[in-house]
């Protein structure tokens, strides 16, 4: 171990100095009046801890449980050091919560709106997101199946599939609103809308991707269309259709929320957002957004996880 | 080794096929005159109970034909026909002056300053970021993960907090919107700029080893022209998502201008061809942008000699 | 059963074969002796040819092709890139439509024999499914043909066996070496046990040690199965030590120079063959073939 590395050692005390910058700043004398010298003290825990994450992410580690701990670690304590600072700063300097509330006072937040949070996480995520998510997709599927089996419709279908991807889709949201009222339906018709199409052009790619020597290998046993499609395309097709899968489960959120903005009935997540910046109560959107951003990462992490259960052949996961 | 199977053009069925995929004009008109024919049909059906009821009102009786063509053109209806928006957009367009609130091309104006703004931003940070990650081991395993899982987060869900604190500081007007935009698009940018600079395989780069190039030789050298057709993809991406970020970033400061304030307007009252007509102007001003990224792609690389796709 | 080496050479003289036009007639014809009531040959091929229609104008992949070949012979073809002995194969495998001429698989057309499944066809690559595992990879045909799963089973244990892949049945194919993946593909083309076994450069991909031993095995299995294969190739060695038939092939247009008997050789060979005088007559005599074709002048 070389000089270098060895900053990693420093850790341990910059996570004590964190714990006591919090006190310190959390204290009725320092809170919103810090002098210099506290900043003075923050700057060299920055210091420090930029030392110490050099020194942990230079480290050769042997095994690779170790490697992969380590890997897991050093973005945690980055992250967990930017909170850091998030919160002293705002505490320290005083800064007012219709800026920018601290992190403690969002979870405090979230911890006492837990109810409103459930019912807005149900009406969103449950009844939206997931239904627009279902329909959407394997309605991109299915056409993309017939598409598929049609050429003509495929070498239509796919230049608009690929046109509309780059449109702004959210947009048909009033349109929706307008079409099936303000409660959920519409929020889901408009995921249907979005999701539709990454699903389409991916799974429309995925049934091409199979190589000329394995299309050779069911020709040459004389395998119909549908053999072919279920042994051979579908199987090389699923990377793509995961890959729709993931980009839609952000899509979906986001399809979600922003159609709320043009009208819902009094519960979800994009209505409570837009009613709370309204009421410039940002402790309150913040724990709105802390939701979406679990909610939205649970949902992308589960589907990854199922994607590396299927698709555990595929280069990117062999080990 | 190469063999001839490889080397020879496939069979003469699939060349064919190949050759008329080149011109996909004939199936996409006929898809997009598909698309026409569902619209009017579905306008007709749509639209068939308002206009009784509108007759009725009116104390009119009408013939079925009548109602047919009177389906067609309601002043709200539920869906416009195709050529009530495409009257909208000319009307909005042609028979205005451009400074008129009224003016499409004066909104769209307003949303695509904001989205170019955002979008050099975005750019703008997100290659200085790529290039940073690039070369510094801390970051790439610190900062890197959390950009990626970003990604999964509904990143345009905090646009109203950024309009309103933006706002309350006094900062009003183009600069918040385009901060959101700028802020949805630098991640495509740094995510396939830091795939576009570890591009060049290690062959490539021990060359540059054996040159012992300096890292700055090897980074406009190789690393930069290396990540070329990766940026672009990130920008084509970055385009489109940031003309979003614009459009949402302006429904919270409730229709000003833009055309996402249009949107908003429309749904207030009912303007369905108000509406659809910024859609579209939307959908022309995105492909637009694409378009102008991709002949941009085309020109850079006729300059760097790469066969184009 | 077996003709002296200058029988055959005299045989196939130079006016037949030199100017591609007027091929020799097959050796089936020509070894009366193996058979003496002639049965029809597994493939039989009459004045084909096949032209690509490339930007530049058009391509001669294959330009009148006569061929027979016999039930039970090791075939090889061998010649530079752009000869079309891949091309050839591909006709045979009704994977490439010829232009002209006349094509039989065992007495029928090349797409009756594909839908009949009479051949198995091995790739330059082992083109095993890697979210199979190699068992399955292996039962893939056999799924495709509708045969029960304890017939399945039963056969892949035992193709996997004759190839000597015991005991890697649960594993997935990128766990194994690429040897070991086109043993498996070899299995694969076995396990439904077709008359004739197409195989196009199937070691070209791997290294020289590993192909003699792959070349070894290929050949005891030839012997033991008995049956017809048609082996694509580009190394001199390779095609002498394994073929009873050697099909020397030239480029623009696509055509077959020469063919050489080489069943005095025997049905087992030792890779010590190599270096036996006979062995290097034919390698000679095939390195004079290629040469004559003028395949690397332009």
């Amino acid at each position: 171990m070389t000089g270098f590395h060895r900053g990693g050692i420093l850790a341990p005390f910059v996570l004590l100095g964190w714990i006591y910058a919090l006190i310190l700043a959390h204290s009725p004398n320092v809170a919103g009046q810090a002098g210099p010298v506290f900043w003075a003290f923050v700057s060299a825990l920055w210091l420090a801890a930029a030392v110490a994450l050099n020194g942990l992410s230079n480290l050769r580690l042997k095994t690779p449980g170790a490697r992969r701990f380590l890997g897991l670690c050093i973005p945690i304590l980055f992250g967990a050091f930017l909170f850091f600072l998030w919160e002293v700063i705002v505490v320290g300097a005083g800064v007012p919560s219709v800026l920018m509330p601290a992190p403690s006072a969002i979870g405090s937040r979230f911890a006492a709106s837990l109810p409103v949070l459930l019912e807005d996480f149900l009406q969103t995520f449950v009844k939206s997101v997931l239904s627009g998510y279902m329909i959407g997709c394997l309605s991109g599927f299915l056409v993309a199946i017939v598409a598929d089996r049609i050429p003509f419709l495929r070498r239509g279908l796919l230049p608009l599939g690929n046109f509309v991807a780059a449109l702004p889709v959210i947009g048909i949201a009033p349109i929706m609103v307008m079409w099936f009222g303000f409660d959920w339906p519409s929020k889901a018709a408009v995921v249907v809308v979005m999701t539709f199409f990454p699903m389409l052009v991916n799974t429309v790619a995925g049934l091409a991707a199979a190589g000329r020597l394995e299309r050779d290998l069911m020709r040459s046993y004389a395998a119909g269309y549908w053999t072919t499609l279920f042994k051979l395309r579908l199987p090389v097709a699923l990377p793509f259709i995961f890959n729709a899968l993931k980009i839609n489960s952000t899509l979906a959120l986001i399809g979600a929320i922003v159609a709320e903005f043009f009208g819902t009935p009094i519960v979800g997540m994009g209505f409570r957002i837009s009613i709370e910046v309204a009421r410039m109560s940002l402790d309150m959107v913040w724990a709105e957004i802390a939701l979406a951003a679990i909610a939205g990462s649970l949902f992308y992490g589960l589907v990854a996880l199922v994607e590396r259960g299927a698709t555990f052949w595929h280069p990117s996961y062999r080990t | 080794m190469t063999t001839e199977a490889v080397s020879l053009p496939t069979r003469p069925v699939a060349r064919k096929a190949s050759r008329l995929r080149g011109g996909n004009a004939g199936p996409v008109l006929v898809v997009v005159l598909a698309i026409v024919a569902i619209w009017y049909a579905a306008a007709i059906l749509m639209n068939w109970r308002g206009t009784i009821d509108a007759f009725s009102r009116a104390g009119e009786q009408r013939s079925a034909t009548e109602i047919l063509f009177a389906t067609m053109e309601q002043e709200r209806p539920i869906l416009p026909a195709p050529h009530q928006v495409l009257t909208e957009l000319k009307k909005t367009t042609l028979d205005m002056p451009v400074t008129s609130r009224r003016s499409l091309p004066f909104h769209a104006w307003v949303t695509l300053s904001s989205t170019l703004l955002g979008f050099g931003l975005g750019t703008l940070l997100g290659s200085v970021l790529a290039v940073l990650i690039v070369h510094v081991k801390t970051l790439e395993r610190s900062l890197m993960p959390w950009i990626i899982s970003s990604q999964t987060i509904p990143i345009l869900a905090i646009a109203p907090i950024i309009i309103v604190v933006l706002g309350s500081i006094g900062i009003t007007g183009l600069f918040p919107k385009a901060i959101i935009s700028a802020y949805l698009c630098f991640f495509p940018i740094t995510i396939s700029m830091v795939k576009g600079l570890t591009s060049p395989d290690p062959m490539q780069r021990d060359l540059m080893r054996t040159y012992s190039a300096s890292l700055a030789q090897s980074f406009w050298k190789l690393r930069l022209p290396a990540s070329m057709p990766y940026l672009f993809t990130g920008l084509k991406v970055a385009i489109a998502i940031s003309l979003v970020g614009a459009i949402v970033g302006e429904l919270p400061t409730g229709a000003q201008a833009g055309l996402g304030a249009r949107l908003l307007a429309g749904s207030y009252y009912g303007q369905t061809i108000q509406i659809w007509a910024a859609l579209f102007g939307a959908a022309i001003l995105a492909s637009v942008l694409v378009a102008a990224i991709g002949l941009l792609e085309r020109l850079l690389n006729k300059t760097m000699g790469a066969r184009s796709p | 059963m077996q003709l002296k080496a200058e029988t055959v050479l005299e045989r196939v003289t130079e006016g037949d074969v030199m100017g591609g036009s007027k091929a020799p007639s097959g050796l089936a014809a020509a070894r009366p002796e193996s058979d003496p009531a002639t049965p029809a040959p597994v493939v039989d091929i009459k004045d084909l040819s096949l032209t690509y229609e490339a930007a530049d104008g058009p391509v001669y992949a294959l330009s009148n092709v006569n061929l027979q070949i016999a039930e039970g012979e090791f075939v090889s073809f061998i010649g530079p890139s752009g000869c079309g002995k891949t091309t050839l194969l591909r006709v045979i495998a009704d994977l490439e439509q010829p232009n002209g001429g006349h094509i039989h698989v065992n007495g029928v057309s090349p797409s009756e024999a594909r839908v009949r499944r009479d051949y198995g066809f091995i790739f330059q690559a082992p083109a095993l499914y890697p979210w199979r595992t190699i068992q399955k990879n292996v039962e893939l045909p056999l799924e495709i043909f509708g045969i029960s799963k304890g017939e399945r089973r039963e056969r892949s244990r035992r193709q996997l066996e004759l190839v000597n892949l015991k005991g890697f049945e649960k594993k997935f194919p990128w766990q194994l070496s690429g040897g070991m993946q086109q043993r498996a593909s070899i299995a694969r083309a076995l396990s439904f046990d077709p008359r004739l076994l197409l195989m196009d450069e199937p070691f070209g991909a791997l290294d020289e040690i590993v192909r003699d031993h792959l070349n070894e095995q290929l050949l005891k299995l030839w012997d033991k199965t008995r049956k017809t294969v048609l082996f694509v190739t580009h190394s001199i060695p390779e095609a002498v030590f394994l073929s009873s038939m050697i099909v020397v092939m030239s480029p623009r247009p696509g055509r077959i120079i020469d063919i050489i008997d080489a069943s005095h050789l025997g049905r087992e060979r030792k890779l010590e063959i190599r270096e036996t005088p006979e062995f290097l007559k034919i390698a000679h005599r095939v390195r004079e073939g290629l040469r004559a074709g003028h395949s690397y002048d332009d």
